[in-house]
């Protein structure tokens, strides 16, 4: 009954080729973005934006990346932590040291984000699976010692800049609405690119690679081209990501963010929210992001119920036992990921209430 | 749809609608200070944090028996960080509205929280961590407290204990001493000062890096004890790489007592893992351990007496412990100045006074019955440390055994050296 495609007329190219065809769809995301945009500084507090809702939506970005590069590209890349730092110093070196305005510095960290990606991208030209996700591995480490341990970068002993107060033309953005904002705006912007990338001929060639890479190069696609576009797309949302992170969140540039554990869970967003799908990596920043706390909130609740029986280490291992089944769970009754089950649903209530 | 489907979305469901719940409040009944504490009782670093939170809340416990702080009584409450940042952001956002001051135990939710925290007008008190330039409080860092001893003076003392062991100052010169690090900006931290006293003292300064996370440190040992051939060793290690220098020293032959550790590598469980191999190994401390302190029996008796301890009662006296209870005193002593001066409820830059006029001298340590466990403190606004003093201890076996008084650092070198690092700092900040 819902999402039927019947009674939808497309009378123009523009319709037929639009994002959302499908009207409830269509209203569906612009209520969304309503409720971001209007809804949630006002009924959400200064702690659900500036602690919950900004590194979702930058942690969704930076799965994004990885999606494009695993997902869509099949190179299996364990580094993407990495180039989010190397967007994370470019832009604030760039923002602080240079005087560079916001918006160019986070894209000129994202731009170097890109290049540093697609240097690392070389080895996926001759290597697949298993051994690209170790050379990319390798980039993961190579690129924190350099960080470092190069002064230019790093800044000194401890490795960390400090990000100055964010400016964008004269206006200060120092509450966590205005930070929101500005998270917001990019991260739609880009997903919103993205969701055009993935359906353009570059995103079609992706996923010709993915399947079957020698047949796709017969076809007439170039895998040196497309690789490495791969490559140099993903580390630029990774890069800009980082940039928003250093920006909005850490107001710092430390490279002891952006470790190997942070690759892990990347990967872990993009598996459990479903790779190759937009909205895959929002739902797995959200489940990786913010599931833990609501987890946390909930054992908290039952601790208080049984007073004193339960102690503080106890409730803090449970959740994450507790998050660690979930994480088995639904990979067990949907492996290709929470965006799948989305799209199983949507279909169940295409056909409701007949079975078939 | 599959059977598994279902289920996973009435999960989805469940979990959409336990999103609706709002976050639990916290309110304090009567005279309460509550104390929200950013604790890792899981991840990498457990042993540490358990210590730490579980020696705090203890004294905690123990000043509530006794009546509380100027008759108000305290209550805490723990929020889980595993040593990850973003939950240790999201758990000071979450208790702001209830935080006189936040203690993140970890170097880099500290520095994650700095411009939020001086923002919010809430102190964050760094005991013995970073950041160490951060010592100079004033208007570049008003409301960081890297307290009672940071890194640097810990280096500067650990210098001038080895100039106490060799028989004085000019001894030093010629000596080889070498820094085995982790290869981290916590690591490296120390390298600066380290080179700046060996030109003033002449000795022989190299530093050896151990890749993260350090668990492979046979070529740096060959190095240190064959080619460079080390007179000491400052182990300067995190977690589990604290342990691999005592074996690979065992292996390649180099004495343990002229090992000498950082504070986040000399306890119990960074040593017991090594057996035989780490007996003589030296560690620096800013506390007593142990539980030969008349506080520490108090506890004991008071508070596992009436069976409300935090922890084992094994644990009590173990380093870990010991240094949550000297967080415990300093913060508690703090909220006496504060309540002093300005009353009951306290906000956040009322605490911030009484951390930058912390006056803890031996005879009120005495009165608590913290006599010799801690070293006394003295703050002022342009000094957020409050002391650098620093003592010994060496393993022998079966416990940590303390071998020097307090050993004050080398001022003059340490603050130019905080100075300097502040105004580049202030620099890049106020651009």
């Amino acid at each position: 009954m819902f999402y039927r495609e019947t009674g939808v007329f497309r009378e123009s190219y523009a319709a037929d080729m639009a994002l959302f065809p499908i009207p409830l769809d269509r209203w569906g995301v612009l209520v969304l973005l309503l409720f971001a945009i209007l809804g949630v500084p006002y009924l959400t507090s200064q702690y659900w934006m500036g602690s919950l809702i900004i590194p979702f939506l930058i942690f969704a970005l930076s799965a994004q990346g990885l999606n494009f590069l695993t997902g869509y590209a099949g190179q299996l890349s364990l580094g993407h932590a990495a180039f989010m730092g190397v967007g994370a110093y470019g832009a604030v070196i760039l923002y602080a040291r240079y005087g560079v305005p916001l918006l160019p510095s986070l894209l000129g960290g994202g731009l170097i984000a890109a290049a540093v990606g697609t240097l690392f991208g070389l080895p996926a030209l001759r290597i697949k699976g298993f051994y690209l996700a170790v050379s990319t591995l390798a980039a993961q480490f190579i690129i924190e010692w350099v960080i470092t341990h190069v002064k230019w970068i790093g800044g000194g002993v401890f490795a960390t800049i400090d990000t100055p107060p964010l400016r964008i033309s004269g206006w200060l953005l120092d509450t966590p609405v205005e930070k929101y904002y500005l998270t917001l705006t990019i991260v739609v912007g880009l997903m919103i690119f993205a969701k055009n990338v993935v359906r353009s001929r570059v995103g079609r060639a992706w996923m010709a690679i993915r399947d079957r890479d020698i047949a796709a190069e017969i076809m007439g696609i170039s895998l040196f081209r497309y690789k490495l576009l791969a490559f140099a797309v993903g580390s630029f949302y990774a890069g800009v990501a980082g940039g928003l992170m250093s920006f909005t969140y850490y107001a710092a540039a430390n490279i002891e963010e952006f470790n190997l554990l942070l690759s892990f869970r990347l990967l872990g967003m993009i598996i459990i929210g479903g790779m190759g799908s937009v909205l895959g990596s929002f739902l797995g920043a959200g489940f990786i992001v913010v599931l833990p706390i609501f987890i946390n909130q909930v054992l908290a609740a039952f601790g208080k119920l049984a007073g004193r029986l339960v102690t503080t280490d106890l409730l803090a291992n449970t959740e994450f036992m507790v998050f660690g089944a979930l994480i088995v769970f639904f990979l067990i009754a949907e492996p290709l990921g929470l965006a799948r089950l989305w799209q199983t649903l949507k279909n169940y209530l295409r056909l409701w209430p007949f079975p078939y | 749809m599959k059977r598994g489907e279902n289920w996973s979305l009435a999960l989805l469901l469940l979990l959409a609608v336990v999103l609706c719940i709002g976050v639990p409040t916290l309110e304090a009944q009567g005279k309460e200070q509550v104390f929200p504490m950013l604790c890792y009782r899981t991840g990498p670093y457990a042993p540490g944090g358990s210590g730490n939170c579980g020696g705090w809340e203890d004294y905690m416990a123990f000043l509530n028996t006794k009546g509380g702080v100027e008759g108000v009584t305290l209550r805490w409450e723990e929020c889980e960080t595993a040593y990850d940042t973003a939950r240790g952001i999201e758990c000071y956002e979450r208790y702001k509205p209830h935080m006189i001051v936040v203690n993140p135990l970890s170097t880099g939710i500290t520095y994650a929280l700095i411009e939020r925290a001086t923002r919010d007008k809430i102190p964050v008190v760094s005991l013995g961590y970073g950041r160490a330039d951060a010592s100079i409080g004033g208007d570049i860092f008003p409301y960081v407290f890297p307290l009672v001893t940071n890194y640097w003076s810990q280096t500067a003392a650990k210098i001038r204990f080895i100039a106490q062991k060799e028989g004085g100052e000019d001894k030093l010169k010629g000596k080889k001493i070498a820094l085995l690090y982790l290869d981290v900006p916590y690591g490296r931290e120390t390298i600066p000062i380290l080179e700046r006293l060996a030109e003033r003292f002449g000795f022989e300064f190299r530093g050896f890096a151990v890749p993260p996370p350090g668990l492979e440190q046979g070529a740096q040992w060959v190095d240190i004890a064959r080619r460079f051939r080390a007179d000491y060793v400052i182990n300067r290690n995190w977690g589990v790489s604290c342990t691999v220098p005592l074996r690979e020293a065992a292996r390649v032959g180099f004495p343990r007592e002229k090992i000498i550790g950082v504070w986040w590598c000399g306890s119990e469980e960074d040593v017991r893992p090594a057996g035989d191999a780490a007996t003589g190994y030296v560690a620096s401390n800013f506390h007593g351990v142990g539980t030969d302190f008349p506080l520490i029996k108090e506890i004991l008796d008071k508070v596992y007496g009436a069976g409300k301890g935090n922890l084992e009662k094994e644990r009590v006296g173990t380093v870990y412990y010991n240094r949550g209870v000297v967080h415990g005193i300093v913060h508690t002593e703090a909220l006496r100045t504060a309540i002093q001066k300005f009353g009951f409820p306290i906000t956040g830059e009322q605490f911030k006074w009484a951390l930058e006029n912390l006056d803890l001298t031996e005879a009120r340590l005495q009165e608590i019955g913290a006599g010799g466990f801690m070293p006394p403190i003295k703050t002022a606004p342009d000094n957020h440390e409050g002391g650098g003093w620093v003592r010994f201890q060496q393993w022998d076996g079966n416990k940590w055994v303390s071998i020097s008084d307090w050993v004050p650092p080398y001022k003059e070198i340490v603050w130019e050296e905080i100075n300097k690092s502040a105004e580049a700092y202030a620099k890049e900040k106020k651009k």
